[in-house]
């Protein structure tokens, strides 16, 4: 299927960082090949360097980064030589390119179809109306529903999945012999990621192209690769077919990445005691109105429709469903960032959903939150210790009391307590991430509710994380709620599963259940859109 | 159609908020020190007691607050803003004589500021780290950092004075009779220095948010988007990086705008402009208050008006407003 001839073929490749940098090099002698009618898979945590090569043959290196050795061949000639207008002569033209954020690649002032005609502008290709032809043609190609509508949408009209279609068509639109796709799925939902990736597939196929995946989902690999590249610290520690890859890696570090993947198999139930429940949510109501004007109707969203459900003490709870689906309002309706419409809310008898004020204030501390983006959820300015102790005080904790604590804490969640006297930027985020679980846990929480805790996390991190929570949950009996698009994560951590769509529970039950007999079609559909989802069978 | 109904329901605001204005100017006049009727009567070498009266009670100064301030609103209501006593004639034909002139400078500066400083904003973020880009800000700042008053002087001082260029004050040449052609050419001569003088604080302003503005959008993903799409960097430049960096420029013309009326005193003392400005200022130190008051009303209506064509250009500059609120 291959036949050999490599498209791209990436020799040598160094590309050298400004000074002052965390290392030397941001890729340090790469090379590998990229053949027409492929899907080469470049994978790597953040930070490897992966995307690298990719900005490398585009031409778009950032400010400061400079290849010093190797070249990069493309149809005999080599892309570092190109002057900056040879280079953009290829892209958009032989090379195309999608990116990682749908909802900002786009330009949110022009039309789709405008943005799309722009790629046969810039290479003076066709005339005005030919260009509309060929972009509504290309709309139709990848699968926008109404293709005739979306062309004179603009891009906040369309939904992420749309908007990264629009981004394959711009792409596609003058039919490149290379398509780089930079982590083209990592921002969607399953179901939608699932979506893209089989039009990508299909594309491919269709126009025998070169396509370079990069990624740091393995799972989006097993999906997706015919070849594979596996990158750590700017450097190619495993190349070689999927098959070889992903069934007898060879270094240590790949075989590290493969098994730091949350797998789907499901851990024992433990224990299935059922003692008085800790957090007991009945009948939750919460609907998001935009207010209408004189002549507007008003908007309505039923984020939760009479939700209801219950939490052991110890128990971890996870709540699995795509965006919209009202899994984050409920987890905002728990710490009472958010007020339900209706509905009760009692934790170990005291009923959360009536407590205003003072008394709110007072019992706030029993229910903590970890947040999704561990790089906006920690005030910049403040010290560590500061932004752990800060809760305790406003508590009446006396100052000295409350730094010592966030010391200890620090310690407990395995950063050592030197860390109190530094800034959030001097942590990765996997660190920051600790130091958020350190703030909840310094109110002495009975429930924490963790959304999205390690979503933006790489998978090695995300392992150590969530190993972090489960032996802190055990250490101090707490119990635990975890919102998670990501099924494969909610399997390994939680005791039962709770499936949301659309504000409603579609379905619950212990995770043995619902994972391997789920009764819903909508379960189903979630499961069987997780990338790499046979690759793993077969493994078992 | 979406923009009538958005008209209509902001004129009806509008036309609240102008109420408001109204009274709460009335009592502002009203708690200043000074009586009018003393001063006029000062002025005129009388200081009987009975004279007094007399003019209190011809321009209604006698009666309580409240019967002023019925007549005032109802007065106005009927566009009709009362009589200056000082100048002897309806407040309404004094402002709508002044007003055509401080237009013509207030216009010319606000365009000038705007496009001149976009255009130099453009030029300094596509020579970031340049010299030539410094050179733009380095003088964006001295215009920023210098008074306007004295930059009129030294104008007056350069251009009419050293070099004879430029006529120093007034609106046109007294006395020289011009019509048509030679007339508009004649006004245009005199409206270069004060206009170019009250744009250049603006200018110097929309150059540093144009820059900074453009700068913060190149980091945009779009904008590298763009470039994979292989466009040339003067498309990118002004189609995608502008464009999204106009939005915060248009909020900040609006306000510049809006003070068309009242902004452009110290320009048209210096300058001798026969503009609002300068009918203000006389008006302030007469004590003529119902002048006053008009002109107050005048600049707010504005304010108004030019707040809701800024709400309307931003509506078309950025089509996701219209979904939101």
């Amino acid at each position: 299927m291959n036949d050999n001839t490599p498209v791209l073929s990436i020799r040598g490749l160094t590309l050298a960082l400004p000074k002052g940098a965390d290392r030397e090099f941001a890729v340090e002698d790469v090379s590998y090949d990229v053949a027409a009618g492929e899907i080469m898979c470049v994978v790597g945590e953040s930070g490897s360097g992966k995307s690298m090569a990719a900005n490398a043959v585009m031409g778009l290196l950032p400010k400061g980064v400079r290849p010093t050795a190797g070249e990069v061949i493309f149809d005999g000639q080599d892309l570092l030589s190109l002057s900056e207008k040879q280079h953009r002569k290829l892209r958009g033209l032989r090379i195309g390119m999608i990116f990682q954020e749908p909802m900002t690649a786009l330009n949110p002032l022009m039309r789709v179809g405008a943005q799309i005609a722009e790629v046969f502008e810039a290479h003076g290709k066709f005339n005005g109306r030919e260009r509309q032809e060929k972009a509504l043609a290309l709309l139709e190609e990848v699968g926008i529903p109404e293709p005739d509508k979306a062309i004179r949408a603009y891009p906040f009209q369309l939904s992420g999945g749309q908007r990264q279609r629009v981004m394959i068509a711009m792409a596609l639109a003058l039919e490149p012999e290379l398509l780089i796709a930079d982590e083209p799925t990592t921002a969607l939902d399953v179901t939608t990621q699932a979506q893209i990736l089989e039009l990508i597939r299909d594309l491919q196929k269709r126009r025998g192209m070169a396509v370079m995946f990069i990624t740091h989902d393995f799972g989006v690999v097993a999906e997706v690769a015919t070849r594979v590249c596996v990158m750590r610290y700017g450097q190619v520690v495993e190349l070689g077919s999927a098959d070889e890859v992903l069934h007898d890696p060879q270094h240590e570090y790949t075989r590290a990445l493969l098994e730091a993947i949350p797998s789907n198999v499901i851990p024992e139930s433990r224990g299935a005691e059922r003692p008085a429940p800790l957090l007991e949510v009945r009948n939750l109501h919460k609907v998001f109105r935009s207010r209408g004007g004189l002549f507007k109707p008003a908007r309505e969203v039923r984020a939760l429709d009479d939700v209801s459900f219950t939490l052991a003490p110890g128990e971890t709870v996870g709540i699995v469903g795509e965006s919209g689906s009202g899994k984050s309002t409920l987890g905002r309706c728990v710490v009472r960032l958010e007020r339900p419409d209706s509905g009760t809310l009692t934790l170990a008898g005291t009923d959360f959903s009536e407590l205003k004020g003072d008394a709110l204030r007072r019992e706030r501390h029993r229910v903590q939150m970890i947040f999704q983006d561990p790089y906006a959820s920690l005030n910049p300015r403040h010290r560590v210790g500061y932004a752990i102790a800060q809760g305790p005080m406003a508590n009446g904790v006396p100052r000295k009391k409350a730094m010592q604590q966030a010391e200890e804490l620090l310690e407990m969640v395995g950063l050592g307590a030197v860390a109190v006297d530094r800034y959030p930027h001097e942590f990765s985020g996997g660190q920051r991430q600790r130091i958020g679980i350190a703030r909840a846990l310094a109110l002495n929480p009975e429930l924490i509710v963790a959304d999205e805790a390690v979503s933006a996390l790489d998978v090695s991190i995300q392992a150590q994380v969530l190993e972090l929570l489960e032996e802190l949950k055990q250490k101090l009996s707490l119990s635990l709620l975890f919102i998670t698009h990501d099924l494969r994560v909610a399997a390994q951590i939680s005791d039962s599963i709770i499936v949301m769509q659309n504000g409603r529970i579609v379905e619950q039950g212990t995770a043995q259940e619902v994972f391997l007999k789920p009764r819903e079609a909508y379960t189903r559909q979630l499961l069987d859109a997780i990338p790499g989802r046979e690759h793993e069978a077969a493994m078992a | 159609m979406l923009y009538a109904r958005l008209i209509v329901m902001r004129l009806l605001k509008a036309v609240v908020v102008l109420f408001l204005i109204v009274i709460f100017n009335f009592f502002l006049i009203q708690m200043a020190p000074g009586d009018p009727a003393a001063i006029l009567a000062g002025e005129a070498g009388a200081t009987d007691e009975e004279f007094l009266r007399q003019l209190r009670e011809r321009f209604g100064l006698d009666q309580p607050m409240y019967v002023q301030l019925w007549r005032y609103v109802s007065g106005i209501a009927m566009l009709d803003f009362g009589w200056s006593y000082r100048q002897g004639m309806p407040v309404l034909d004094l402002i709508l004589a002044r007003l055509p002139a401080t237009l013509l400078l207030t216009g010319t500066a606000f365009v000038l500021s705007l496009a001149l400083g976009i255009l130099a904003g453009s030029m300094a973020a596509a020579r970031v780290k340049k010299p030539s880009g410094s050179i733009i800000m380095a003088l964006a700042l001295l215009f920023y950092a210098t008074p306007l008053f004295w930059v009129a002087l030294m104008a007056v001082v350069l251009f009419s004075v050293f070099l004879g260029w430029l006529p120093a004050y007034g609106m046109y040449t007294v006395g020289a009779g011009h019509t048509g052609f030679a007339l508009v050419l004649d006004v245009g001569k005199h409206l270069i220095l004060p206009a170019t003088t009250l744009a250049l604080f603006f200018m110097a302003i929309y150059t540093r948010m144009t820059r900074a503005s453009m700068l913060e959008a190149s980091q945009q993903d779009y904008v590298k988007t763009a470039r994979a799409k292989g466009l040339s960097p003067r498309v990118i430049q002004r189609r995608h990086i502008l464009r999204n960096a106009l939005l915060p420029i248009i909020t900040l013309a609006g306000l510049q705008a809006g003070q068309m009326v009242g902004g452009a005193i110290l320009t048209e003392t210096v300058f001798a402009w026969p503009g609002i400005g300068r009918l203000m200022f006389e008006a302030l130190q007469q004590r003529d208050y119902n002048l006053l008051l008009g002109i107050f009303f005048f600049s707010a209506a504005l304010v108004i008006v030019f707040n809701i064509i800024t709400d309307l250009v931003y509506r078309l500059a950025d089509p996701r407003i219209k979904e939101g609120s």
